[in-house]
């Protein structure tokens, strides 16, 4: 069987940076079940005809930005201002009919550069384009074409039920009663918040105001929707539902409606986007296609093996064609795990040969492709979560 | 969309309907807020009606109180519920859909205006009942139309100022409160809301007939007090004019500071970083 995302690097958490983990990874069972491989995954996609390659021009595109930087001043430090870079040079172009993610740890710029799409906050230098108009002189343009769903947000009035706060947020846009009430209630539909359609907004769970967070994104039959981390902290059956509905919507009008996606989840990634930007520091480092990141990684296949505690590993890492990647620390029932990166079938069965030798006792052992959370390691030097860690850190400092 | 030459009218008119619509129905489901809206402002007005009651003061000094009570529920309303809305609207996140919503940020403050004069109003309305009903306050309705003139357009003129606090309590961030308290009791006093303005003196009463509270607070107290106002701060026709030009001067100013202070934070991300 072929995993998704396994191992850890710290202790025994199960899963790191899945969608559908809670914050601490544990949902290991859920994840494993629901994700089998990147192909079964893939296969939810309604069947659409091959489209052609998009438009990537500064006139064509439906996001084009060009040498954009963002710098905040953050005080002032013995009478010296005390500039922060969040963005330090971002050229990217995504074109229509895409759905474009932007994946990068905590504090990497993500949501700046969300808020400079949107519109809400002006770029320090560079060229913003967005639905063919420049964000800076032409927002009103931009905002007529777009929608944005900030995830973990819960705007709106508690005291509004949902239809009454989908119908609210339309009116924002000028959005005719009549396709209002369409749009709602379809939306209600396909979000599976018809039970609630009813019952004021501060009554709601977290996971239905998150639901109602996102259909209002869709209100104005936006042609370009920007989500940053939609599926933050939302449940497992959430976070499918909103996927599918992603996939649906793009889908529905093929080639017409674009989606920029940020996220820190490898996985959400990895099953929506057709392309992907790594981002850290405020820059793209790469953007590609999943599977054209995976080959920037290398052709090797992953194995991870799980043996006794203190087992002797030497020889696996002497074997040629053989790189062990990682080892994780033993975990409490007594083993642990080494994450190899194996380059063809001979040297597999070195390795094996090899265990035999050994006389270890394998508990488990999978091979799979590389992953996302491989290449973000080869392009980024470090995993996301010590890359959110370090920036917890620095934030915290 | 509508795609009329018409459709930014359009699109601003539902703005503000949908952003009064909150205030107007939505904020009628809460029992508790009606309570604390009608018959809790009314207890302050009470007590100086029995204040001048007991110094034996003469019956208009309570139509007096009563008009002022009516116009303090509108100041309280333009300054907590108009000057700090769009802080709060930062606070809870929705501020920055509204700034990159394609209507007019002048749209949604004028739903707020609206909701918040329709809701202020059964305070407003409260205060004048027991007047009337309770107290008996005489109250001379020869000019009621030319009174309510004037009341329209102090409540024009109060919420366009509104709109402009609005502006800068969203600058003040965290301060917000304390300005809000700085601005609330001196403008009791300078509008004269429970005696004469003139009392202050002429150089005062003149400042302060800058403010549309204090004029056309006056103005009514003329209009449907008859003689009994026997020093107003100016005469009728002029405290029109003055209402009709803070009006627009208000709304002009309100829009420069919108559009400053939005551009301000959109250049130091300060509209996108709720607790600043």
């Amino acid at each position: 069987m072929a995993r998704l995302v396994f191992g850890a690097s710290k202790g025994s958490v199960p899963i790191r940076n899945d969608a559908d983990a809670d914050h601490e990874g544990r949902l290991e069972v859920m994840v494993n079940t629901e994700f089998e491989t990147l192909q079964d995954l893939r296969a939810d996609v309604p069947n659409a005809p091959p489209r052609p390659a998009p438009d990537l021009s500064r006139e064509g595109a439906a996001v084009w930005v060009e040498g954009l930087t963002r710098t905040f001043e953050a005080g002032k430090k013995k009478g010296v201002k005390r500039i922060v870079t969040a963005i330090a040079g971002i050229d990217v172009a995504i074109g229509r009919g895409e759905l474009f993610g932007i994946l990068g740890p905590n504090g990497a710029g993500k949501t700046t550069t969300m808020k400079i799409l949107t519109t809400l906050l002006y770029p320090t230098t560079g060229e913003v384009r967005v639905a063919g108009f420049d964000a800076v002189t032409k927002p009103r343009d931009v905002r007529r074409r777009i929608g944005l769903v900030s995830g973990g947000d819960n705007a709106g009035y508690g005291i509004l039920t949902v239809r009454e706060s989908l119908w609210m947020f339309s009116q924002f846009y000028g959005v005719p009663n009549k396709a209002s009430r369409e749009r709602s209630e379809m939306l209600l539909d396909r979000l599976a918040l018809r039970e609630k359609a009813d019952e004021r907004v501060n009554r709601l769970s977290t996971g239905f105001k998150q639901r109602l967070n996102f259909a209002r994104g869709f209100m104005s039959d936006p042609e370009i929707v920007f989500l940053d981390e939609p599926t933050l902290g939302l449940d497992v059956e959430s976070a499918r539902q909103i996927r599918a509905f992603l996939r649906e919507w793009m889908a529905e009008k093929a080639g017409q409606r674009t989606v920029v996606l940020t996220t820190h989840y490898m996985a959400e990634a990895d099953e929506l986007c057709d392309r992907i930007a790594i981002i850290d520091r405020g820059k793209i480092l790469a953007t590609d296609t999943p599977q054209g990141l995976r080959t920037i990684v290398s052709a090797d296949r992953r194995v991870v093996v799980e043996l006794d505690a203190g087992t002797p590993i030497d020889a696996l890492s002497a074997i040629a064609g053989v790189r062990v990647i990682r080892v994780t620390p033993p975990s409490e029932k007594g083993t642990f795990s080494i994450h190899l990166g194996v380059s063809e079938g001979k040297a597999m069965r070195a390795v094996l040969d090899s265990l035999m030798v050994e006389g270890s006792v394998v508990h488990n052992l999978s091979t799979h492709d590389p992953s996302l959370e491989d290449v973000f390691v080869a392009i980024v030097g470090r995993g996301i979560e010590e890359a959110d860690a370090a920036a917890t850190e620095g934030g915290a400092a | 969309m509508t795609s009329s030459r018409f459709e930014p009218v359009v699109t601003n008119l539902r703005a503000a309907w949908a952003r009064a619509y909150v205030r107007i129905f939505a904020a009628s489901r809460e029992p508790s807020w009606i309570l604390s809206e009608t018959l809790l402002p009314v207890i302050g007005m009470c007590a100086y009606v029995f204040v001048y009651r007991a110094l034996g003061a003469p019956r208009a000094y309570e139509a007096f109180v009563v008009l002022g009570g009516v116009m303090m529920a509108y100041w309280l309303g333009v300054l907590w519920s108009m000057g700090t809305q769009f802080y709060w609207e930062k606070q809870d996140g929705n501020l920055e859909f509204y700034l990159m919503a394609p209507c007019s940020r002048m749209a949604i403050l004028s739903g707020m205006a609206i909701g918040g004069v329709v809701m202020t109003s059964l305070r407003a309305l409260s205060a004048l009942a027991l007047g009337l009903f309770v107290f008996r306050v005489p109250f001379d309705l020869t000019h009621g139309w030319t009174a309510l003139l004037v009341f329209v357009l102090t409540l024009g003129s109060l919420y366009a100022l509104g709109m402009c606090l609005a502006s800068l309590f969203l600058m003040y961030g965290r301060e917000v409160w304390h300005l809000a308290h700085a601005l609330e009791e001196p403008v009791y006093l300078a509008n004269g809301l429970y005696f004469p303005i003139r009392a202050l003196g002429p150089w005062m009463a003149a400042a302060i007939a800058t403010v549309p509270l204090a004029v056309g607070l006056d103005a009514m107290r003329q209009l449907l007090l008859g003689g009994a106002l026997s020093k107003p701060i100016l005469p009728v026709a002029t405290e029109l004019w003055i209402l009709v030009g803070s009006l627009f001067f208000y709304l002009a100013l309100a829009v420069v500071m919108l559009r400053w202070t939005e551009a301000r934070g959109k250049r130091l991300g300060t509209l996108i970083l709720r607790h600043q």
